[in-house]
């Protein structure tokens, strides 16, 4: 491909151009751009003018860039479109930040020098790589990078002429952002020099970036690979052929021949497209990518555009625009949208081993018929390699995502509870597992062997039942752990903590009632809340009133406690206010019977708002007030749950006293990671406390400014409670989100005191757990409190071999405490295949899962590791996961293809997801509390909740008709692939936001918001008007169903287009660059390849 | 002239003193040989309603080591408006008030008859009294009932603008907020640990709380008060709240496991008490009333552990030093005793319960505040409520009879010196020429502190002649001594009670005889008995009575008539008479015995021994035996088995016990029923008679006797047997042959042959 693209008198540029054209052509074709497009162009044209002075001294420079002052002029389109494509991405980023303008002046002077050395191409590629094939690699990757960096210049332009029209301006900043985030290194010297590149056309822009793009590779070799971006130009030149052994060793569900998608990729892409980057196309191999247009070959269809480009190297000049088609590379919708095409509409029965479930995103029923229900656990494969040598070859973590209390839709009926009497549960004598369905009835029945680890247990005389002809027990399929993978057994007296049943459980609200929560409404609201919420707790099945009993404590700088007693006329406060040593003042009358002592509850609530109001206390104490809590549920001799209200860093002199320590100087140093870690570990050995307590602790944090959640949320991490932060919070934006979330945590089920036990069978052991819980050893997974949203990831190691036959099982054991105080073991079993082909291991790997599993890995990474040691240690598994399968299981084919799993074919694209999330790669409004939320809060998400999280869903409201009422589909998280005519919502489990377009409709506009204009919605608006007609219902319903899927509630943002709030919006554009430096997908795509490449070699 | 026994009286009454000698030996060796000391029972506060106090301020002499005020006695030359002071002999200009002053236009204090002034200072501002109730809730449900409803009722009691506290403790200690509506808002502390006072005002919120202010508002200063006032209101805004605040009162809810004491923080509550007055109200008077129904269990102050199977401390223990917590208890006491002592509180400890509560190591927060300290066997008891009642009894003028914060000092002149003081009263080292470097009870001092006092208040002061036996004094010449108590009235004032009082000097070698005469054996008695009991505090028993019998018998040897070697001849002139027999009982008192008597016990007695004034002290060291008969009115009799007789009804007044004893025959009449009927009703009456005469005995006592209402052969009959003197016993009973009196079942010596042994003794040249 080099060579081709050398032919043009700028090869180098050339190749990133091509990247360009990918994405233009995909555009163009696809998207509903082009007629924006033109505007757009003349936009630039009318900037162009500006730019071109600038540009003599470039032409000045290199004769070439004589030559390519034509190209602007014919290029330009191409340029421009190439922009707007990668723009998409990054677009407004681009545009807002100054940087854009910087790195044009540097990109000049690097372009033009570049420039000559580009025009030799072929030859300077060579001497950086030995072997011409790696060689061409790298300059692709180089003129990928190129792109990238020439995206950004262009988006100045964009910017500078965005005036003219939305649409071109648009298109112009998107490719900035996304581009130099991945590119710094070499941005960044251009932006000295970047003031001479204004002067050149756009497209010429283009060309120089990627010329200064090479240069750094040339200085050192070594440095391109670090380039995440500009990889992928070069991998996707060998694109068509690659397509092929893509589907060869996925046997993608599609019956399209690989061929077939090749061609169908190619047909979109531009022609003038082609003609630039078809070279650099057929070297890479972004056919496989491509596959992403055609339903499932995927890998395909994508670069057969880049083939068909190649095919055309004809005009030089219209090179600039190379680039990965963004719809030839695996999309995420068409996956999901196929999963839910092909699976949703049977259900899921449980009863073979092995089985890979459907995705988390379809809608899907289960049958109980043996295993646990993928809501319960989930594999990231289901099928393990027989043998530690082949895991460790394939690198694919072995893990299990379990949430053992998940909620079941209405349709699926919870797991039954067996009783057993007196006698408990039935269990291994050797292992301790519980009786499930894998276990051997043998010798008539009158003995069983544990399926776990082969030991020969006698039946008891009550338990015996004769067997049948196969086998199996004649009453198999009345006893549910006989027959199910879920269900729960009561537990005996054995099983409890001091030999004694428990007492139901108590949730003690425990309100900051400083200046700040005063001020802000907090505390009159919450309290006018719980009055009515209180008579919603939990309650066990058809009990008519709950069993938990309830306590309040208010406090600032002291401690409030009330009695609450139902005989008092009025509630009594005590003040404690040595919180050195903190102790519970009462015992009787602080927990107290919700319906007995509504009275005196009432009294109360409605006397805390009055009471606080001129309080001026602006100092709290935090520790103490858990500790509070825990003593008095230790004092009442019950499990339970503390909710916390709190506003602020708890610098009152008390235990746990915290400092501000907030520094983002840190930021990307050997110290980053004390961001994460607690301030103290006071906070550490008070969660111990509670975890033996079964003391969980929900927090909810209103911060106006740094309260260290990184250490706050240790005890609520630990006791597997849950943090809710609602920054800056205001009764009035935020008060339905609040209460929504709070409405929910105390109503949901939760299990009290909990332990769990993963068993798995001889061969495989569970080596490592992640999620809200504390350990004490290393098999007993702590939880003083779970509830249906908390999950546990557990890793599982090779410590024997596995055999085909058997399989291998896996039982989670959870004891736990009800709401209403029942002792229970609920038991989960799951039975995987084992394999010695790592082909079969591909094949039923599960990429959410999985991602689940490395974003939890990571995240706890940060806590030890550098952050940029995290994300490499990412990357290099990923790549190791890939290169794994090219070795060994993809049909041979030139190395530079990119072939991946088909059912990992997303694993690049989740992956750089992940990896420029806010914990592992920080933007400039991201603050350190932010983080450590955030990474607290992944860390019990399941794989629905991670799926989403790491890759928004964007849903385009106005493309289907009003009528249909089904959730439209949705479209990729990328810049381009928003028009300005219509309206989006996007959501990723925590934020939720309405991107309006600048040329929606009137009509649409007024129907939505109730007002004449675009220019009349107020950003920021986080409430639609409730407006009787078709669309503001549709949207309303469709934002109610999307709230109603997510554990919390998603307070809703209007975005317009234009605003400044649309860089907050970009920043959930996951396929695109992003504004802190995170590569766009078809970066990473390109740089995923170059690692594997580099393993492969 | 009268005889000395009417000019005691008479001086008792006008001044509240009685002396030991009333004509005093005029060399300090002299004084040595006369074996009891000079000294003097004073009641500062004694009630005088034929005395209105003056509205001014005392006139003083101006040398500043003086200081002693204007009295009677001082030499006042009228023309040139000038008087000289009767301790230091300075001159002294009168101020120009006084200019009117001549022969005819007296000030009172310069009256022979007002050698008692009261002034009352118009200056400063008056602080309003505050009580601080701080209540145990370990108590039995009915116990606390009763103890709610008292408290309840003393609110009644209390002056509209009087302040008030709750803290209530149990196994926590809860501080309770008067101010708010609503919300019933306490404080708790935790009954286990030890604060400092800083941090109990911190704690509290009484340091003044760095608020942010506004730039625009100055800091004001009145914000101080209301802070406070937190948990200090006065009565008559929170009357209803703290009324229904004791009304919910609970008791303590922690549970109490089986085999174990309720946790009682009663070292901390007190503790916090203590300082939260001292950080709000400091040198003001003010009250703590402690009310317990049980042993401090845990934390600081702690008596007993909560493991009911350890009893807690008997004197047997603290003999072989076995009470654990004793000390340390005892020195956190002592601690709060000092700190409340130095702002001027006084701390009430009411005690009431079965067994003991500890007060054996906190009686010094009632000794050295002036508190009172009253037990009982549970606060539902007419004793407790009436006893509780009467702390808020008024005087004449519908005052309290209560004062606080006063100091006493005591000027003396020139041939004197004070050397201490026993009584309800801390030193306040206040070194002046007057102090003697000998010590007797509370010495090294010229002045005390007495936090909080009645007009029945009593202490003895001790004094030392100092004159040399060389210097002799010139004949007619008179000692004087003044008495200066500064202290806050119950209607808030601040007032100066000024007594000064003068004594003949006499020659010990020749006027031996009129030295004799102006003995005052009732107050010797006392005096001596209050040395003995604080000597006891710290000494062995056994010594005590040691020095005490030396005493005796020292004194009878100086004083008695006999022949050497022959006990017979021993005679004592009236002056001495009683004061052997007095000795007698004394050393039997539970004052000075420890036997068949709890630590808490003594230390009950001790406590009110030291504090009460001359009659009452001579009860309880000799209790009063009235008898009851067809034969005549009622008499006094014998404190003597022999009084008890079989048809006499007998009312013993020990001041702590009230004792109704029925003989045989009297108590099977009564059981016969001859009392209800018509004809007998002479024997209804004569039932009736001494339970009248108790009932007024009961009325005016403080603390409330324990009401026994016994008959022969009734176990309660102990109490009156264990007084009397045990002239007839198991032993000697048929030696006597006579048939009256009953027998006691003791080996302890008889009053005879206590008095055998000490002529015998006296007439001895053997010592």
């Amino acid at each position: 491909m080099n060579v081709n693209q050398s032919a043009p008198p700028v090869p180098p540029f050339g190749q990133p151009q091509p990247v360009y054209l990918g994405h233009h052509q995909s555009s163009y074709g696809g998207q509903p751009g082009p007629t924006t497009a033109p505007t757009s162009y003349g936009a630039y044209n009318g900037p162009v003018p500006g730019y071109q002075q600038t540009p003599p001294p470039g032409v000045s420079r290199a004769p070439p860039s004589s030559g390519a002052p034509p190209a602007s002029t014919a290029q330009g389109p191409c340029g421009q479109t190439a922009y707007g494509q990668f723009g998409q991405g990054d677009v407004q980023n681009g545009p807002s930040s100054t940087v854009q303008m910087q790195r044009l002046p540097g990109y000049q002077p690097f372009g033009s020098a570049i420039l000559a050395p580009v025009v030799s191409q072929p030859a300077v590629l060579q001497p950086y790589g030995p072997p011409p094939t790696s060689a061409q690699v790298t300059a692709q990757l180089a003129g990928m990078q190129i792109s990238g960096t020439v995206a950004p210049a262009s988006p100045p332009s964009g910017l500078g002429y965005g005036p003219p029209t939305s649409l071109a301006s648009a298109s112009g900043s998107f490719p900035n952002s996304g581009l130099y985030g991945s590119y710094p290194q070499g941005q960044a010297p251009p932006l000295g020099q970047a003031q001479g590149h204004p002067g050149t056309q756009p497209p010429q822009r283009s060309v120089p970036l990627q010329a200064s793009s090479f240069t750094p590779p040339a200085s050192g070799g070594p440095r391109m690979p670090s380039m995440t971006g500009p990889p992928l130009p070069g991998q996707s030149f060998g694109g068509p052929p690659v397509s092929q052994p893509n589907h060869v060793s996925s046997p993608a569900p599609q019956a399209l021949p690989p061929g077939t998608q090749m061609t169908g990729p190619p047909g979109p892409p531009l022609p003038p497209m082609h003609s630039s980057q078809q070279p650099g196309y057929q070297l890479q191999q972004n056919g496989s990518f491509g596959p992403t247009r055609g339903p499932q070959s995927n890998y395909g269809s994508p670069y057969p555009g880049a083939a068909t480009f190649g095919s055309q190297p004809g005009p030089p000049q219209p090179l600039p625009p190379k680039r990965l088609d963004p719809d030839a590379i695996p999309s995420p919708i068409q996956v999901i949208e196929d999963d839910r095409n092909n699976r949703g509409s049977e259900p899921f029965v449980t009863g073979v081993r092995g089985q890979v479930p459907p995705l988390v995103t379809t809608n899907f029923l289960v049958k109980d018929q043996g295993n646990a229900s993928p809501r319960y656990i989930r594999c990231t494969s289901y099928n393990i390699p027989c043998t530690s040598d082949m895991a460790k070859q394939a690198q694919v973590p072995l893990a299990a995502v379990i949430k053992p209390l998940a909620r079941l839709p209405p349709e699926e009926a919870s797991p039954y509870v067996v009783d057993h009497g007196e006698s408990g549960p039935l269990r291994c004598n050797r292992c301790k597992a519980y009786m499930c369905p894998f276990m051997q009835f043998v010798e008539g029945g009158r003995r069983f062997q544990c399926c776990f680890c082969s030991c020969i247990n006698d039946v008891p005389p009550q338990y015996f039942q004769h067997l049948d002809h196969t086998g199996k027990r004649v009453d198999a399929y009345d006893r549910p752990e006989l027959s199910l993978g879920s269900y729960e057994f009561l537990a005996t007296v054995d099983y409890c903590k001091n030999n004694k049943f428990p007492s139901p459980p108590a949730f003690i609200f425990m309100i900051d009632v400083s200046y700040n929560a005063i001020r802000s409404g907090l505390v009159r609201l919450l309290c006018e809340e719980l009055k009515s919420l209180l008579d919603f707790l939990p309650r066990e099945g058809g009990a008519e009133e709950s069993a938990i009993r309830v306590g309040f404590v208010t406090y600032n700088k002291v401690l409030h406690f009330y009695n609450v007693k139902s005989s008092l006329a009025q509630p009594q406060m005590m003040v404690v206010s040595d919180v050195g040593d903190m102790f519970v003042p009462l015992l009787d009358g602080f927990l107290v019977n919700v319906n007995e002592s509504q009275a005196v509850i009432t009294s109360l609530l409605d006397q805390i708002p009055e009471m606080f109001a001129d309080t001026r206390e602006t100092e709290t104490v935090f520790a103490p007030v858990i500790q509070a809590g825990m003593e008095a549920l230790k004092a009442a001799e019950c499990a339970g749950k503390l909710f916390l209200f709190h506003t602020s860093l708890p610098i009152a002199e008390a235990p746990g006293k915290l400092k501000n320590r907030d520094d983002r100087k840190l930021i990307n140093t050997d110290k980053e990671k004390t961001l994460f870690q607690p301030q103290t570990g006071a906070y550490q050995t008070l969660a111990k406390e509670c975890v033996a307590q079964g003391c969980c602790v929900d927090l909810f944090l209103f911060p106006n400014q740094y309260v260290d959640v990184a250490t706050l949320s240790v005890v609520p991490q630990l006791t597997g409670g849950s943090v809710y932060k609602y920054a800056c919070f205001q009764v009035e934006n935020d008060q339905e989100r609040f209460l929504s979330d709070l409405r929910r945590d105390v109503q949901k089920v939760v299990g009290f005191d909990a332990v769990m036990r993963v068993r798995t069978s001889t061969g495989i052991r569970a080596v490592d757990f992640f999620g809200a819980f504390y350990m004490n050893n290393t098999t007993d997974v702590e939880l003083a409190g779970l509830d249906g949203d908390k999950t546990v990831t557990v890793e599982f190691k090779h410590d024997d071999r596995l055999n085909e036959e058997n399989g291998a099982l896996m039982q989670c054991a959870l004891l736990y405490t009800s709401c209403a105080g029942q002792r229970r073991l609920r038991i989960h079993n799951l039975a995987l295949n084992c394999c010695t082909q790592l082909a079969d291991l591909y094949r039923n790997c599960e990429t959410d899962t999985l991602i689940n599993y490395m974003a939890k890995f990571a995240y706890r990474g940060v806590l030890s590791s550098p952050v940029k040691t995290v994300r490499d240690t990412l990357i290099t598994q990923c790549a190791q996961i890939l290169a794994c399968y090219r070795k060994n299981c993809a049909s041979p084919s030139s190395a530079g293809q990119l072939i991946l799993p088909e059912c990992m074919k997303l694993l690049p694209v989740y992956l750089n997801c992940v990896l420029k999330s806010d914990v592992l790669q920080p933007g400039a409004e991201v603050t350190t509390d932010d983080r450590a939320y955030v990474r607290q809060l992944v860390t019990s998400m399941d794989v629905a909740e991670t799926n989403v999280f790491f890759y928004p869903r964007l849903l385009p409201l106005t493309k289907s008709p009003i009528e249909n009422t089904t959730e439209p589909p949705a479209v990729r998280a990328s810049e381009e692939r928003l028009s300005n005519g219509d309206i989006y919502l996007l959501e990723n489990g925590l934020n939720l936001f309405l991107w309006v377009g600048a040329s929606v409709q009137q009509g649409v506009v007024q129907s939505l918001f109730g007002v004449s204009s675009f220019s009349q919605i107020t950003s920021g608006l986080s409430v639609l008007p409730v407006l009787d007609n078709l669309l503001s219902k549709k949207v309303q319903g469709l934002i109610d169903s999307l709230r109603a899927q997510r554990s919390r509630y998603m307070k809703l943002i209007v975005v317009k287009q234009e605003d400044k709030l649309e860089t907050l919006f970009k920043h959930f554009l996951v396929e695109d660059k992003s504004l802190s430096g995170g590569a766009s997908y078809v970066d990473f795509l390109c740089h995923m390849h170059k690692e594997i490449r580099q393993l492969l070699s | 002239m009268a005889t000395y026994l009417e000019f005691i009286q008479q001086n008792e009454e006008r001044d509240g003193v009685r002396f030991s000698w009333n004509v005093w030996p005029s060399s300090r060796l002299e004084a040595t040989r006369m074996v009891v000391p000079l000294a003097c029972i004073l009641t500062p506060l004694k009630e005088r309603p034929d005395l209105p106090p003056v509205q001014y301020e005392p006139v003083l002499c101006s040398r500043p080591t003086c200081k002693a005020i204007l009295n009677p006695l001082c030499q006042v030359d009228y023309r040139a408006k000038l008087w000289a002071c009767n301790f230091c002999f300075q001159r002294n200009q009168f101020p120009p008030a006084y200019a009117g002053i001549s022969e005819v236009n007296q000030p009172a204090e310069l009256m022979p008859q007002f050698s008692t002034v009261e002034y009352v200072i118009q200056r400063g501002a008056q602080s309003p009294l505050i009580f601080l109730y701080v209540v145990d809730t370990c108590l039995e449900e009915d116990d606390l009932q009763a103890l709610k409803e008292s408290l309840q009722m003393s609110l009644s009691l209390l002056p509209p603008d009087a302040l008030v506290g709750l803290i209530t403790f149990g196994r926590m200690v809860q501080v309770h907020e008067l101010s708010c509506e609503g919300i019933s808002k306490s404080y708790v502390f935790r009954g286990t640990k030890d604060l400092t006072a800083k941090q109990i005002q911190d704690m509290l919120g009484l340091t003044k709380p760095a608020v942010p202010v506004h730039p625009a508002r100055p800091a004001q200063p009145q914000e101080h008060p209301s802070i406070s006032s937190r948990f200090l209101q006065p009565i008559h805004k929170i009357d209803m709240n703290l009324t229904d605040l004791l009304g919910e009162l609970q008791r303590d809810p922690w549970p109490v496991p089986q085999g174990k004491r309720p946790l009682r923080s009663t070292g901390v509550a007190l503790s916090i008490a203590v300082g939260l007055l001292e950080g709000t109200f400091p040198n003001t008077g003010a009250r703590i009333m402690l009310f317990i129904g049980g042993p401090p269990t845990q934390g600081p102050g702690m008596v007993v552990g909560d493991e009911l199977k350890v009893p807690i401390r008997s004197w047997h223990d603290i003999e072989k030093d076995n009470a654990r917590f004793m000390k340390k208890a005892t020195k956190h006491y002592e601690m709060l005793a000092n700190r409340a002592a130095a702002n001027g509180h006084c701390v009430d400890i009411y005690a009431c319960a079965l067994d003991q509560t500890g007060l054996l190591e906190m009686k010094c927060c009632t000794n050295l505040t002036g508190g009172h300290m009253v037990m009982g066997d549970s606060f539902n008891t007419s004793l407790f409520k009436q006893t509780f009642q009467r702390i808020f009894s008024k005087d004449f003028n519908g005052n309290f009879r209560m004062a606080f914060g006063a100091t006493l000092e005591v000027k003396t002149s020139r041939e004197l010196k004070v050397a201490g003081a026993i009584g309800p009263c801390v030193s306040l080292n206040v070194k002046g020429p007057c102090v003697s470097e000998n010590e007797l009870g509370v010495g090294g001092t010229s002045q005390w502190k007495i936090c909080g006092l009645d007009p029945t208040s009593t202490l003895g002061i001790y004094f030392e002649v100092v004159n040399q036996h060389n210097a002799p004094i010139p004949q007619g010449g008179r000692g004087a001594i003044q008495f200066v108590t500064h202290y806050q009235h119950s209607s808030t004032q601040r007032r100066i009670r000024v007594t000064t009082i003068a004594r003949n000097w006499a020659d010990a070698q020749s006027q031996l005889k009129h030295i004799e005469a102006a003995f005052d054996q009732e107050a010797a008695a006392v005096l001596m008995a209050r040395l003995g009991v604080f000597r006891a505090e710290s000494e062995e028993g056994p010594d005590v009575l040691r020095w005490l019998d030396r005493q005796l018998i020292r004194l009878c040897q100086k004083f008695g008539q006999y022949t050497k070697e022959d006990p017979a001849s021993f005679r004592l002139s009236d002056s001495f008479s009683l004061y052997p027999q007095f000795m007698f009982h004394l050393r039997r008192s539970p004052f000075l015995q420890v036997f068949n008597n709890s630590p808490d016990e003594s230390s009950y007695y001790r406590h009110h021994f030291a504090r009460q004034d001359l009659t009452q002290s001579l009860i309880m060291i000799q209790p009063i035996l009235y008898s009851y008969s067809f034969h005549g009115p009622p008499e006094p009799v014998l404190l003597d088995s022999s009084s008890i007789l079989a048809d006499r009804i007998l009312l013993m007044d020990t001041f702590f016990q009230i004792v109704i004893y029925l003989g045989e025959t009297i108590a099977q009449w009564q059981k016969a029923g001859y009392q209800d009927m018509p004809e007998y009703e002479n024997f209804k009456h004569l039932l009736q008679a001494p339970l009248d005469d108790a009932q007024e005995i009961l009325h005016t006592r403080f603390p409330m006797p324990r009401y026994i209402n016994t008959e022969h052969g009734g176990s309660q009959a102990r109490f009156l047997l264990s007084k009397v003197n045990p002239s007839q016993t198991h032993n000697n009973l048929y030696a006597w042959g006579q048939e009256t009196g009953a027998p006691i079942l003791t080996d302890d010596v008889s009053l005879q042959v206590f008095m055998d042994h000490l002529k015998k003794l006296a007439v001895s040249s053997a010592c």
